[in-house]
Parts: structure tokens; sequence; C-alpha cells
């Protein structure tokens, strides 16, 4: 049986979930400084899939792990060979920057085949853009059907039987082995870089390519293929309404109760 | 002049809410471009929705009944879309930001080469300058939250048609016309249409959970966020909101922190409320929550930090402990 080679996408993002822990300063702004750089949290449930699926193959496939963005999301990517990917390459250049969705699929789907695989994991969406479009966006400048929202995928044969979250319940589909499968956050987490394998490619080297390096049409990388454009943002800054402020006492609690009950707020 | 073109969601063969929700925005901002709102309707037996959408204002309804569509499927609901779309030019084109939405717009966009935005909490029809410079008129604007920041982004597509938007459920209300419109049926031929290939992927196996909650439609709703802090703690949210005739509803982080179900998170990720009463206990009140209460009657703020942005929003703001002021307010409301 020859090696299935399977691709990974992944983003650097910068880690702003625990939203309680940090204020954004009074012009609604945040100092991207101040948080860490990580691997997209559905990014790591989408990997732990590849593994997993990596076992039932009994280690015959290639995990390649892939992603766009500046050199320094090159340690995101041997954090993945750490946690077990095999390979992993950068898709980093000028000319790929300032890409909306659809230039960020186009360069990943070059980047795919170039590679050579036929089945692509990724996350659901980033924390940080949170669109969902670059998964579906990738499966479909490849031609391959899509499964998103996929919380357990297992080998069937030659046919993949996923399990992906819907709005109402859950549904069970058959694939077959050459599609892109979107991962959410109800999977399985992510198993912890290895020891061993974080000690031998501690320095492993990650394959960087550029624009040209993809062989695409060079304008639709980057600004120049992002029919997307950002108007503007305007911090969201609310004027006070003005609200009654009251302590935890009983006395104050108690006057808001009587005072909910009068206007039939509460019943 | 170009239409509108809104894609209608079904579920058991019925119109999802957040598609009438679309219908009534794009009737809206169709007033203003002067032109008409044709839909998409694709499943089994649906031809007899076009009813209600004419209703809603519809003017002409792009109906694929085909018994293999009853359920959604990427492959075939993607090129009957997309060929409707690429035959009628529409200016602008709306799904709902639902699972299905969120899986269809995207492959749509990449097929025809078009700028989408996801989740957008409102949409307008006004004028920009594009990157080059150029002024362009009746410009969609696609406005979000921007999760890095308390922002709302504008989003435009000037270069490419049609300008395609996701939009979440709830954020506009629903409301019919009032005269339904006499509109028309156009049947897509789907035999001619669909390739084998389209169905390379199968359903083998459906099931709809039971709503845990009412979310969405509650009086009351009992939220929490991550100062909370436990799990146990929100075990007190539960106990208020029973005594209000209430659900409870929580933040992503307090989801991320494992306080509770994923099911019961509000705001542009999860869903949105607009009750009678809101009580927020321990959060903060980033924008990405606020978006899905900030419509409520009255809002209650529990929060030991009396600068927490969610208190602008109060009507109520009470400074102290959650475990604390929960109690409280469960022993008053117990006499």
């Amino acid at each position: 049986m020859t090696k299935i080679k399977i691709a990974l996408l992944i983003k650097q993002v910068i880690d702003t979930r625990i939203s309680e822990g940090w204020a954004p300063g009074a012009d609604g702004t945040v100092d991207r400084n101040a948080l860490p750089a990580i691997i997209n949290p559905e990014d790591l449930h989408a990997l732990e899939q590849t593994l997993r699926l990596k076992e039932q193959l009994g280690g015959n496939a290639e995990i390649v792990a892939i992603s766009m963005g500046p050199q320094r999301a090159a340690e995101a990517l041997r954090e993945c060979i750490w946690r077990g990917a095999d390979d992993a390459v950068l898709i980093s250049d000028r000319k790929v920057a300032g890409a909306d969705t659809l230039a960020t699929s186009y360069a990943l789907a070059l980047a795919i085949k170039k590679v050579g695989a036929s089945l692509i994991f990724a996350g659901r969406q980033t924390i940080d853009g949170d669109t969902a479009h670059v998964g579906p966006q990738v499966a479909q400048a490849l031609g391959i059907p899509q499964i998103t929202y996929a919380e357990e995928v297992a080998l069937e044969g030659d046919s993949l039987v996923v399990k992906r979250r819907l709005d109402d319940g859950f549904e069970v589909v058959k694939s077959p082995l050459k599609a892109l499968i979107t991962v959410g956050s109800s999977a399985a987490k992510c198993r912890f870089c290895n020891a061993k394998r974080m000690l031998r490619s501690r320095k492993a080297e990650i394959k960087t390519w550029s624009a040209a390096d993809l062989d695409g049409d060079l304008s639709r990388f980057g600004l120049a293929g992002s029919p997307t454009q950002v108007l503007y943002s305007e911090p969201i800054v609310t004027e006070s309404k003005g609200g009654v402020v009251l302590t935890s006492s009983i006395e104050d609690i108690a006057t808001l109760v009587a005072e909910l009950r009068s206007n039939h707020t509460i019943e | 002049m170009e239409n509108i073109i809104v894609f209608c969601e079904t579920r058991n063969g019925e119109l999802c809410d957040v598609s009438l929700e679309l219908v009534t925005k794009a009737r809206l901002l169709a007033e203003e471009l002067g032109c008409k709102v044709d839909a998409i309707v694709i499943g089994k037996e649906v031809s007899s929705l076009s009813k209600t959408l004419f209703e809603y204002g519809i003017n002409r309804v792009f109906c694929a009944d085909d018994e293999r569509l009853s359920e959604y499927l990427t492959l075939p609901y993607t090129r009957i879309v997309t060929s409707v779309v690429a035959e009628q030019h529409p200016q602008i084109f709306l799904a709902g930001a639902t699972n299905v939405g969120r899986d269809l717009a995207p492959r749509v966009a990449a097929e025809l080469q078009c700028g989408l935005t996801a989740d957008c909490t409102e949409l307008r029809i006004g004028e920009c300058e594009d990157t080059a410079g150029v002024k362009h008129e009746n410009i969609l604007l696609q406005i979000r939250p921007n999760f890095v920041g308390n922002q709302l982004t504008t989003i435009v597509s000037t270069s490419s048609r049609p300008q395609m938007a996701t939009m979440r459920e709830g954020v506009v209300s629903k409301q019919r016309v009032d005269n339904p419109v006499a509109g028309e049926i156009i049947t897509i031929n789907t035999q001619s249409l669909l390739t084998e290939e389209d169905f390379a992927v199968s359903i083998l196996k459906r099931e709809v959970e039971a709503r845990k909650s009412n979310l969405k439609g509650a009086k009351v709703v009992v939220a929490g966020g991550y100062g909370v802090g436990s799990r146990e703690n929100f075990e007190l949210l539960y106990r208020l909101a029973e005594l209000l005739h209430g659900e409870v509803g929580s933040t992503r982080a307090a989801v991320d922190a494992g306080y509770c179900d994923h099911s019961t998170m509000i705001g542009q990720t999860g869903v949105t409320v607009r009750p009678k009463l809101y009580i927020a206990v321990g959060i903060s009140g980033q924008v990405q929550h606020t978006v899905g209460m900030e419509k409520s009657g009255t809002i209650i703020s529990i929060n030991r930090d009396p600068e927490a942005p969610i208190n602008k929003i109060a009507d109520y703001v009470i400074v102290g402990d959650a475990r604390e002021c929960v109690t409280h307010l469960i022993d008053q409301l117990s006499k």
C-alpha cells in the first residue's frame, strides 16, 4: 500500500481567548505584543485527528504541516513536529502578505499540490479571523469534497467515516479518502509534545517557500488577489448608560429585587 | 438593476428563522438600491415554501426540488447555488451564518472568485473609496466585530460581484410585507445539473438532539463568565435561572474554562438573545459577547470590577463577588 500523504493546515495566532484576563485600551485596541503567539487552538484538534488516522493506517501515512505567515510562524510548525507531524512547510513572502481568505486558500492549495497531499485537515476556524472560510475555499480550489465541523474521523476500507457537528445535532457521513476535513473544538484535544521528538528535532529545519516556489498566478496572491478590503475599524466605545450602582449587601439586593418586582421586570 | 439573492435554508422541511430574517434585511437593502430580492431554496418538496417567501417580499424563488437533497450536502448545493448566481448576476448574495451557510458560502465564493465576509452583525448600503482611490456608490458595507480588540470592522468588496456575506441569526427581526408579492417560481432542473461526483459524500446517519434549553426565546437569561470562578459556582446560576423561569447562558471564556457547556454560549460564535431581563455574572463584556445580548431589556451586571466594560450598558451594576451576590439574589427571590 502506498503511503497516504496528509496535509495539515495551521495558523499561528495571538492568544486572545481568556478575554477576562486582559483588557483593551480605552480606544479599544489591543497590545498584540503583550499576548503570546500560539497554534490556533482548533488546528491542534485537527492535528490530533491526523495522528489518530496515521495510527489507523498502521503508520503508513506522512503528515505534512503547512502554514502561511511571517518567519516566526516556523515556531508553530516546529511544535507540530514535536507533537507528531512528519514534515512542515512555511509559505512566507511579502507577496502573499495581506491576503484575505480567498487569496490565502489559493496559496495553500498550490502548496498542497506541490507537497502531493490528497487528504487535508484544518481547524474549523481561527480565533483571530473567525471566518471558517479557508477550509472550504481550499477544498473548492482543489476540487475535492469537504467535511466541516468534524468531531471523529475513522477509516473504513478505502473511505472515511466522519461524525460532524450540526446546529441541531450531528451527522455521520461517508467520504472518499481524497477530501478536506475541518475539525472543531468539540473534537478530542491534541496530545502533548513528545519529549524524545523535541530533543531529536529541537532545531528541525522548516522548509520555507516563496510565492515564486508555488508556481501560481502572482495576481492571485496576497493583497492583490484579495477581493475584500477592510474599509475601517472603529473602536466600540460605549457611552455609559449610567446604571444604578449597588453593593453586594443584602439590603441593596433586597431593594433591587423589590424594584424589579414592582416594575414587572420579574413576576 | 441586478437583484439581491438570499440562500434560504430549510430544516425538517421548514424555512429557518435566520433565512426569513435575512430576507427581511435584504428587502430593506433592496429598497435603498431600487432592486428586488430573489431566493434560492433547495430540498425535498420545497416549492410549497415559496408562498411564505412571497409573504416576506421575495420576487422570484429559484427552487431545486429533489429528494436526494432533503438534507444539506456541500457539493450539490454548491453547484446549484453557483449556477443560479452565475446566471443571474446578483449584486449581493446573502446566506445565514449557520453551520450550513458557513459551509456553503465560502465554497461558492471561491468558485466565483468573489469576496465574502463572515458573520456580519450589520449590513448597510453606502459609498466608499477603494485602495486605488476610486469612489464607489451603492456598495454593501459589511460590518462585523473584530475579535482582536473591541472594534467593529467594515469590509467591502468593490471589485467582485456578487458582494457576498453571511449574517448571524437573531440580529434582525423577521417581518412580513403588508401585501404578499405575486412572485414567480423558477424550477431548477437538478437532474441535468448535478453529476454523480456531486454525491461523493453520503450521509449515513443524522441525529437531531433535543435542545437542552430555549436560550434564544428566553424571557430571562442568567449568564456567567470567567469571573464566576468555578463549575460549582456556575450551578448557582442554574438555581437563579430556575427561580426566574429563565435560561442559563455563558461566555466563550466560561466555556473554555470548563464551567459550562458550549451550547450555552452567547455572542458572536454563540446564540443571540434578546430577553426582558439579562443578568451578567462575572462577565467583563468583550464585544464578542455583547453583540449577542446588547438588545436585552433590563441588564444587571454583577462584577467585582466597577470598571468592567459591561457595566456601561447595564441598568444595574452590583459591585461584588459573584457567589455572594447570586446567593443573596436566590435568597431574596425565594422569599
